[in-house]
């Protein structure tokens, strides 16, 4: 009996790591930025260059940073997504528009719709290094601490959108 | 007219590659130090390739960055830990022994101890006891009496 058990357990153990290997995303790697503070910059507005945004400004609001740009497929997908829940009020958007160009971005908004309070222009994309940016569309979730509470890699999807950051969001805001 | 065509043409390559240097920093004792660096970390684009050797452009960024760092004088360590404060672990190809990494360090000894230690045991048992002949006694006198034949006719 042992000599038939032995191997059917070892494949049945191999089976189930292979199993939830199947189900798991590479892409999605973890951010080590959840429960830190949210890194400072200040950077120029992209509809208005000689203003600035920081994020140390938004101390006290639970507030998205979404990382967008004009060149970025995914985004699309997303957009009519932020449009919609901006018209919602319940939770302010403002954009990182990454490794953009000021006219294709202005150009982007102009056709989809801007869902954003502002866009700050990370030109160079050393604001999306700080915050570990590796595949756009990113969309962090910060307290009133100014602490990111959740990270959504790739598109925010209506589905997310509703079981998860939104929950989240009525439960930063009570605090 | 021909020749200077074909001259031209050949010129062409050049031309195209002149795009592929800028990567190339001016200073060969930082960039050694940088592709040093660098072939230990990983690309988040494309995950099965160096932060060295890719060509996404965050990796582009990315090596802009160490090179930066390098030249404002911050040790290798320094670096790497700026790296995995805002990338995580998943930037190192060498993982840190960590409680989460624990199976994947020592796994394939655990894998090894008990395979060695079956065998081991399945080895011991059977020099042990020797499997008992299942031949008849009479069976057994006619094997070996048909061996010595063979031996003697080959003598």
């Amino acid at each position: 009996m042992m000599r038939f058990m032995l191997p059917l357990v070892a494949f049945l153990v191999l089976a189930g790591f292979l199993y939830v290997g199947l189900g798991l995303n590479p892409r999605e790697v973890p951010s080590p930025l959840i429960g830190k503070p949210a890194p400072a910059f200040t950077l120029p507005q992209l509809h208005e260059p000689n203003k600035q945004f920081s994020a140390q400004e938004m101390k006290g609001k639970v507030w998205l940073l979404n990382v967008w740009s004009s060149w970025c497929v995914s985004c699309r997908e997303e957009h009519p997504v932020l449009v919609d829940l901006s018209r919602q009020n319940i939770v302010p958007v403002y954009g990182l528009d990454y490794k953009d160009k000021r006219e294709d971005g202005e150009a982007w908004l102009e056709r989809g719709g801007n869902p954003y309070v502002l866009s700050a222009m990370d030109a160079e994309g050393r604001v999306g290094i700080d915050y570990g940016v590796y595949g756009v569309p990113e969309t962090y979730v910060i307290d009133k601490q100014g602490i990111i509470q959740y990270k959504e890699i790739g598109p925010v999807t209506p589905q997310n959108l509703k079981n998860k950051i939104l929950p989240l969001v009525a439960q930063l805001q009570a605090k | 007219m021909k020749r200077l065509l074909i001259l031209l043409l050949c010129l062409m390559p050049v031309l195209a590659f002149a795009g592929e240097a800028k990567d190339i920093a001016e200073d060969p004792v930082v960039e050694k130090r940088m592709v040093g660096l660098a072939e230990n970390l990983r690309c988040l684009v494309c995950q099965n390739e160096s932060l060295a050797s890719s060509h996404a452009e965050l990796a582009e960024d990315l090596r802009r960055e160490v090179r930066e760092q390098i030249k404002k004088g911050m040790t290798d360590k320094e670096i790497v830990d700026y790296l995995v404060a805002r990338y995580g672990d998943f930037v190192l190809y060498d993982p840190p022994v960590k409680s989460y990494t624990v199976l994947l360090w020592f796994g394939p000894f655990a894998l090894f101890l008990i395979g060695g230690g079956g065998l081991f045991y399945q080895l011991r048992k059977r020099r042990s006891n020797p499997p008992e002949s299942e031949l008849t006694p009479e069976a057994e006198q006619r094997a070996a009496a048909l061996l010595n034949d063979n031996k003697e006719n080959q003598a």
